[in-house]
């Protein structure tokens, strides 16, 4: 794929040295010493604080706003509303691109959903700005708002997710459940879940004349930028922006929303550097949330537990204003070989923020229905839940029929298993209990996600001392991209590490593509790759062609980069140092860009997932149903691990938010207003250190020669498909109890 | 933030009267009042910070056996007391399942028994709530209430009051002393909260002025120390308010319980002492058959004030269990999971 390739042998030659090693974070010693600058670490001289105000009501409209009230605060030194702002250059309701998601930028007095911003204070100092905004004391004339998964008609969305087919089938999938000798027909539903980063989204904004610079955390560097021109009406080039580290992201801060644009306009308004932090509460609303689904999935099988059709339809909701709609049933179409599936979407509209991607948007809501549902299909079938989806592997896709391009499903089944203890399981639920009494349940589940690649670009130079640089817009969102796109970039210049001076994280480096999709470091590391191949050869012409160099006539093939030195491939005590070669050249440094990219005629031959099976077991207390996972064993096939320790903590992390999804998150929105009531970490749960059991991680060996030059599927989401499937399963496996609706409360295992 | 006055008196004395006026209020450790304030709950015009207030600090025995505990120790310093724990195991106990380590190191006895509800309606100021404001109307009535109260509520309040601590002390009939404009006084711990009725915006009995200097436990409550028990259901293993919560304490003599102590949490707006279930079990054998006549009287008045119903078959279920935990007798080790129905489990490492 690159094309610039140094020899014609495997293009991950030199990689081992770097690539594979479970190096610690590179920016570990800066984090815990509190070196690492967030975005609100910043505080350029004469910086102002600005505080949005966010509707009370989910429908409606600002009727008045005492800004006389706020502007009398002292310290308060402007209150923007729709009235008095800056001016943008386009109306923020209009779609440029796919990619483009409608903001408020106070362009209207208008209210779409609950926590929506309304007006910005801004102050000498965050206590004066807060106090502002509670002084403006709304009113409104409040209309009834639309909540819940049957707020209204339905419709069809045109497309779910990013452009996927709101349908899709293959085969006859009611002949297919006529002829089965055993059906299931259930519906299981999950809440509205928000994505609480650890830092909330932040910017800290300074207009210079008409030059912008910004710090904020995003996942999307040159995406936001590109927003960013647009709304502002500046060149690419008057903008810079800053994100050298992300304290989480999960889909929240892909696409530019709109407080970090209110930031930048109070900016502009008062022509002093401002600083915009959301609240916890004020992230559930304008910076976007996985949205609620109900799912009804209709399996049938056959007399030998064979299935013979899969319907797995999904209802979700939209915002009342625009359109992303979860692609909840599509985690029908990869894992269970039946003749006949049938996947599709339908969808109300809400006062809400328009839903977002959130880690493993579409895969992890479908993933616990689906993973329930054959849970449920095989006891029906008096099987083994294990068994039965052995029974029913798929050999290739089933919606499409590709072959797949790598899957090593079943190693992970087997290897999970095993270090589970799973061939202990009875098969009856309730027959499990600890010396306590309590009961124990085993459940498992299989984990999917595609494996995906976006497009980016890298530049490599070799300088004079014979060091390397690798320059990429690249995101650290927490995950390890400092660290694993290093070890990559290390490689791909045959440079020890520490030789290489890799830059990331910000707008003026060249375009890594959205972190997002499981598929940063398979797209950055790509490009990377591809610019450290294309210096090296431009390296390798200039000793080839030289009669002064060992290497000359060896020509671009000839040669191998290792430790900073070429190297003839047939005399390997033959070679020079990246120094002697530039040295004699006369050359400061050479240089080269390379890019990454989705292969098209692989993506069309081949079906890409990463997989995975994860095994969990669950207690609980017979009489008082309070739940607890006890152990967890997830086994991930996903190409190339380029740092296993990362990768790990990845995983964990998919593993336990698979677990939250199970048993603990949901924002509970009133259903008379529309409002979030417990839009706090305190009262929306996610799992404490008290819930997560030893974890244990098994990464299943699996070469993929399609996906990309390196091999790398992503581990990114993954972990959070059949983790939370397995707990709820174990949770069923434990109580004999189902519950269909997630989380799982304790009101429903009271028996 | 609107802004306050602060003010930091060096006295108790000078303390009630700078808190004596309208729109003072007292700081102690601040975990739950400056939350209050963050959020525009709580809007006091001033401060009294107490933190520095001599004297208010200690853990003493007093000559008649009772214990006295000043109103500024702090939940963990009383929790691992060795004595405390020893002599009032589900006390200890019951303050170790409370919200988190760090909290716990910063919250104050005094402060814990003056929380305030934890009402989603109540944080919520666009929402009606009485206790927030009088008179506006309760939005948690047909609102998202599966957690709210099942024992004592009325139509114009259905939150509980969210303290473990509290819990076991009511239990064992602790006592509060209180320094106010009329001078010392006290009370007991039983009748500090009040039911909502029509004004659940006055929550306890205290008056303007009136500060908590200190809690006592009376000579008695050591006596139940070997078979006394605090348990918790809730919907994490850690840092999370009760669903329902149940402290039992039995005197046993010979093989019949001489005396029982009950109190549930997360049921109603104050601790709820179970006399009536108390009464069932004095000079029964500790049986099976008994705790569930126990618990069956304990909620006799109970009544879903939403979508609760559960939480009375789930506290009905709790009293059991901490009677049968309380009549097995007190481990000698808490677990590491205090409270949790998850103590006994193996690989429990931390709360």
């Amino acid at each position: 794929m690159p094309e610039l390739n140094l020899t014609s042998a495997p293009a991950h030659l030199r990689h081992g040295s770097n690539i594979g090693q479970p190096l610690t974070r590179r920016d570990g010693v800066l984090k815990v010493t509190g070196q690492a600058t967030y975005a609100a670490d910043n505080h350029p001289p004469g910086m102002l604080f600005a505080v949005i105000a966010a509707a009370s009501i989910a429908h409606g409209r600002v009727t008045s706003l005492d800004v006389a009230a706020a502007k009398r605060h002292p310290g308060v030194v402007d209150v923007m509303t729709p009235d008095h702002k800056p001016p943008l250059a386009i109306d923020p309701e209009i779609k440029t691109n796919p990619f483009v998601f409608r903001m408020e930028a106070l362009q209207s007095s208008e209210v779409r959903y609950a926590n929506q911003p309304i007006a910005v204070v801004i102050a000498e100092t965050l206590e004066a700005a807060t106090e502002g905004a509670a002084l403006l004391a709304p009113r409104y004339e409040a209309q009834p708002p639309l909540i819940g998964l049957d707020a209204g008609e339905s419709f069809v969305p045109p497309v779910v997710g990013v452009g996927n087919p709101t349908e899709n089938h293959r085969g006859d999938v009611e002949a297919g459940l006529v002829s089965a000798e055993t059906q299931i027909d259930a519906t299981y539903e999950t809440p509205p879940q928000y994505h609480n980063a650890m830092e909330p989204h932040a910017v800290v904004a300074h207009w210079d004349g008409d030059k912008l610079s910004v710090d904020m955390p995003t996942q999307g560097l040159k995406l936001s930028l590109a927003r960013i021109a647009e709304l502002f009406g500046i060149a690419h080039d008057k903008i810079h922006i800053r994100s050298p580290f992300l304290g989480g992201g999960f889909g929240s801060k892909g696409l530019m929303g709109g407080p970090p644009v209110l930031g930048i306009m109070a900016a502009k308004l008062v022509g002093r550097p401002v600083k915009l932090v959301l609240r916890r509460e004020q992230m559930y609303g304008p910076v976007g949330h996985r949205a609620p689904t109900r799912q009804r999935l209709r399996i049938g099988a056959d007399g030998e537990g064979r299935l013979t059709a899969l319907d797995h339809h999904a209802r979700t909701v939209s915002s009342t204003f625009d359109d992303f709609y979860e692609p909840a049933a599509d985690a029908s179409h990869t894992l269970y070989a039946a003749p006949a599936i049938r996947t599709s979407h339908d969808a109300v509209r809400v006062n809400t923020g328009t839903p977002l991607f959130m880690r493993a948007p579409g895969e992890a809501t479908g993933s616990i229905a689906l993973e329930s549902a054959i849970d449920e299909i095989a006891w029906t079938c008096g099987i083994d839940p294990l068994a039965f989806r052995l029974k029913n592997y798929a050999e290739v896709e089933p919606i499409t029929g590709k072959p797949f391009s790598s899957k090593a499903l079943r190693a992970c089944y087997d290897q999970g298993a095993a270090r589970f203890g799973w061939a202990k399981r009875p098969l009856q639920p309730r027959q499990m209990r600890d010396d306590a009494g309590l009961l124990v349940g085993w459940g498992m589940g299989t984990a999917t996600f595609p494996a995906l690649m976006f497009q980016a670009e890298a530049r490599a130079a070799i300088r004079r001392d014979g060091s390397g640089v690798m320059e990429i817009g690249a995101h650290d969102m927490g995950q390890g991209a400092w660290t694993a796109l290093a070890q990559i970039a290390a490689d791909a210049v045959g440079l020890d590490i520490g030789r290489v001076a890799f830059k990331a994280g910000t707008s003026d480096l060249p375009d890594a593509g959205i972190a997002g999709g499981s598929a940063h470091t398979a797209t950055a590391g790509a490009a990377i790759h591809s610019a450290g191949a294309a210096v090296i050869a431009k390296l390798a012409d200039l000793a080839t062609n030289d009669e002064r160099s060992p290497l000359f006539g060896a020509g671009n093939a000839g040669v191998i980069a290792r430790d900073g030195r070429l190297i003839r491939r047939d005399d390997e005590s033959r070679g020079e140092s990246y120094a002697e070669i530039l040295a004699r050249a006369g050359v400061a440094e050479v240089e080269a860009r390379g890019t990454g990219a989705p292969n098209p005629a692989a993506m069309e031959e081949y079906a890409m997932h990463a997989h995975g099976a994860v095994f969990a077991e669950v207690k609980v207390d017979p009489e008082l149903s309070q739940v607890r996972v006890t152990r967890m064993v997830g086994a991930f096939a996903a190409g190339r691990i380029v740092n296993p320790r990362m990768v790990q903590s990845q995983l964990f992390g998919g593993m336990i938010w698979g677990l939250s999804f199970a048993l603990h998150e949901e924002a509970v929105t009133d259903r008379r207003s529309g409002r979030i009531m417990n839009a706090n970490l305190g009262e929306y749960h996610v799992p404490v250190n008290a819930d997560v059991p030893p974890l244990d991680v098994i990464t299943v060996e699996e070469h993929d020669p399609h996906v990309n030059a390196l091999g790398i599927k992503g581990v990114g989401e993954i972990g959070i498909t059949g983790s939370a499937g397995a707990v709820a399963n174990a949770v069923w496996h434990a109580t004999g109890v189902r519950v269909r609706k997630f989380p799982i409360r304790m009101e429903e295992l009271l028996v | 933030m609107k802004p306050f006055d602060y003010v930091r008196p060096a006295t108790v004395s000078d303390a009630v009267a700078a808190a004596a006026q309208s729109g003072a209020v007292y700081l102690a450790a601040g975990t739950n009042l400056l939350d209050l304030m963050k959020g525009g709950v709580s809007r006091p015009d001033r401060l009294v910070d107490v933190t520095h207030l001599d004297g208010l600090d200690g853990i003493e025995r007093l000559a008649d056996g009772s214990l006295r505990i000043g109103a500024l120790v702090s939940n963990a310093d009383l929790a691992h007391d060795a004595d405390f724990a020893r002599s009032y195991p589900a006390v200890a106990e019951a303050l170790l399942s409370g919200a988190s380590a760090q909290l716990r190191n910063a919250a104050t006895v005094g402060g814990n028994l003056l929380q305030r509800t934890r009402c989603a309606y109540f944080y919520d100021t666009a929402s009606r709530c009485n206790k927030r404001e009088a008179g506006s109307g309760c939005d948690a009535r047909g609102g998202e209430n599966r957690t709210h109260a099942v024992l004592g509520w009325s139509d114009s309040c259905i939150a509980t009051h969210p303290s473990d601590f509290c819990v076991p002390l009511v239990a064992l009939d602790a006592i509060v002393e209180i320094e106010g404009r009329g001078g010392r006084r006290e009370i007991a711990l039983d009748e500090l909260h009040r039911l909502p009725g029509d004004t659940p915006e006055r929550e306890s009995v205290l008056e303007p002025g009136d500060l908590i200097v200190a809690v006592r436990l009376p000579p008695a409550a050591r006596e139940f120390a070997p078979h006394a028990r605090y348990l918790k259901v809730r919907e994490r293993t850690s840092y999370a308010f009760a669903v329902v919560s149940a402290a039992a304490a039995l005197r046993i003599e010979n093989g019949k319980i001489a005396e029982a102590r009950l109190a549930l949490g997360g049921v109603a707006a104050k601790p709820w002492r179970a006399r009536a279930a108390e009464d069932v079990l004095k000079g029964v054998a500790p049986t099976a058959d008994a705790f569930q006549e126990a618990a069956w009287r304990a909620l006799t008045d109970a009544k879903p004030s939403g979508d609760n119903a559960f939480k009375i078959e789930l506290a009905r279920r709790i009293v059991v269990r901490a009677l049968t935990l309380a009549a097995a007798g007190t481990p000698a080790r808490l677990s590491a999971l205090p409270a949790s129905p998850f103590a006994s489990t193996s690989g429990a490492i931390h709360a």
